[in-house]
């Protein structure tokens, strides 16, 4: 696909048909993070940078046999490696009983806040979620360094711009 | 965008509901699905369709970098804050029971309001100033 | 026997639906020169990483995690806050690499790898 734009649009609506289907595996959270997240913010920053970059890609030269030999052997590792998996909703999977699901339960009393995942998220794992906002922080803060202040173009024909 | 008449008077009457549905989602988000995260994102959308169709100048009027930035600080200050908090108080980092300690379930629901109050303004702070900035890399 | 596979076919396609995702994100790693594009794999691969998580944490019969009256069985609430973070924390990756593209045209007029690596070696 040679156009750009049709390209972020699409992983928008790619972001957006996965926000649906956490939905339906029993992720409202999650979901509307996704939608929110996936098919408005990043869409719309990927076509400010297609804005601020060029629309068109240029063709591929290079034949793509052996990426899709390197992509086709590591496909087929991982398959082979979820044959042993717990098969999809399994109650009894390691997943869905450590630590033990009635900590749910535990947590109406211990906490009064009838939707888990925010409880988990804000008091269980405080410290991890302080982390996570840390590095939010960190890549603001990053975005800002790198395109605050003005624009400095190459003068034609010169190199002094590009550090060595 | 100054000439589309529908987009202007549209997006105008969205726009409150944009920002409130955003609070909502930010306080309601120990009963129903939503917390700091969302909110921030759901905010931070409400001012990149306000510069979408407005223009990026009357964000920079509403929400100035220099505020902006400030938020991103402030969020992680009320976080860390609450942590710093409690230890006073006699717990530990983020331990919210010291909040109030007859009722430590009563401390557990300030604690979390509070810690998701800034989350929510740290990641809506960076969300908006990644989008000015974004956006105003073009005409710099 | 033909039962067996079938079974294990229903039991473990969603696995498989996440690898064949994460493999189309890795595939446009990989294979494409342009910056942007490689942006959208890695955003592609991310996402199949995150419905993976969600379907470790689905549990048959079980509704979201909101405690309510005459509820018994929950999902897993755990993927869910994993992933929750891990969205908003992409995002903002994200940014960062989009913000390096855009100083890397800059710097270069092209975000095509090739090109970028030729005027490297002129030099």
């Amino acid at each position: 696909m040679r156009g750009l734009f049709a390209a972020v649009m699409l992983m928008g609506i790619y972001s957006f048909l996965g926000a649906s289907w956490m939905l339906l595996l029993d992720a409202p959270d999650v979901a509307f993070t996704e939608a929110s997240v996936g098919a408005g913010v990043s869409t719309i920053l990927a076509l400010a940078t297609l804005a601020l970059t060029t629309r068109k890609a240029k063709t591929p030269v290079r034949r793509p046999a052996l990426p899709l030999l390197i992509v086709a052997v590591t496909g087929a590792a991982l398959v082979y490696g979820t044959l042993d998996m717990p098969h999809f909703g399994d109650p009894e999977a390691p997943a869905s009983n450590y630590p033990h699901p009635s900590y749910v339960e535990r947590t109406e009393h211990d906490i009064h806040v009838p939707n888990v995942v925010t409880a988990v998220l804000a008091s269980y794992r405080g410290y991890d979620t302080l982390g996570e906002t840390v590095v939010i922080f960190t890549a603001g803060i990053a975005v800002l360094v790198l395109l605050r202040g003005s624009r400095k173009r190459r003068p034609p024909g010169g190199e002094g711009e590009r550090a060595p | 965008m100054t000439d589309h008449t529908i987009l202007r008077v549209v997006s105008k009457l969205l726009l409150p509901y944009v920002l409130l549905f955003a609070l909502y989602v930010q306080f309601h988000g120990d009963y129903g699905p939503g917390g700091g995260f969302q909110a921030g994102v759901i905010f931070a959308a409400g001012f990149v369709l306000y510069g979408l169709i407005f223009g990026l100048t009357a964000v920079r009027r509403v929400a100035p970098a220099r505020m902006i930035e400030l938020v991103i600080a402030t969020g992680v200050l009320v976080y860390a804050g609450t942590g710093v908090a409690t230890m006073l108080m006699g717990g530990n980092f983020l331990d919210y029971d010291a909040l109030n300690a007859a009722h430590p379930s009563t401390g557990q629901h300030y604690g979390i309001l509070v810690v998701e109050l800034g989350v929510g303004m740290t990641v809506a702070a960076v969300m908006i100033a990644v989008y000015s900035t974004f956006a105003g890399r073009g005409r710099a | 026997m033909t039962e067996t596979v079938l079974d294990t076919v229903l039991g473990l396609y969603n696995y498989w639906v996440v690898i064949f995702l994460m493999m189309t994100g890795f595939y446009i790693v990989i294979a494409r020169g342009n910056l942007i594009k490689k942006v959208i794999g890695l955003n592609i691969f991310q996402a199949s990483v995150f419905l993976f998580y969600i379907t470790v944490g689905k549990v048959s019969g079980g509704t979201a995690p909101i405690t309510a009256e005459g509820l018994e069985v929950y999902s897993n609430p755990l993927p869910s806050v994993l992933i929750l973070t891990a969205i908003v924390v992409g995002v903002a990756t994200t940014s960062v690499a989009l913000s390096l593209v855009v100083r890397i045209r800059e710097a270069y007029e092209t975000i095509e790898e090739d090109e970028i690596y030729a005027q490297d070696e002129a030099r």
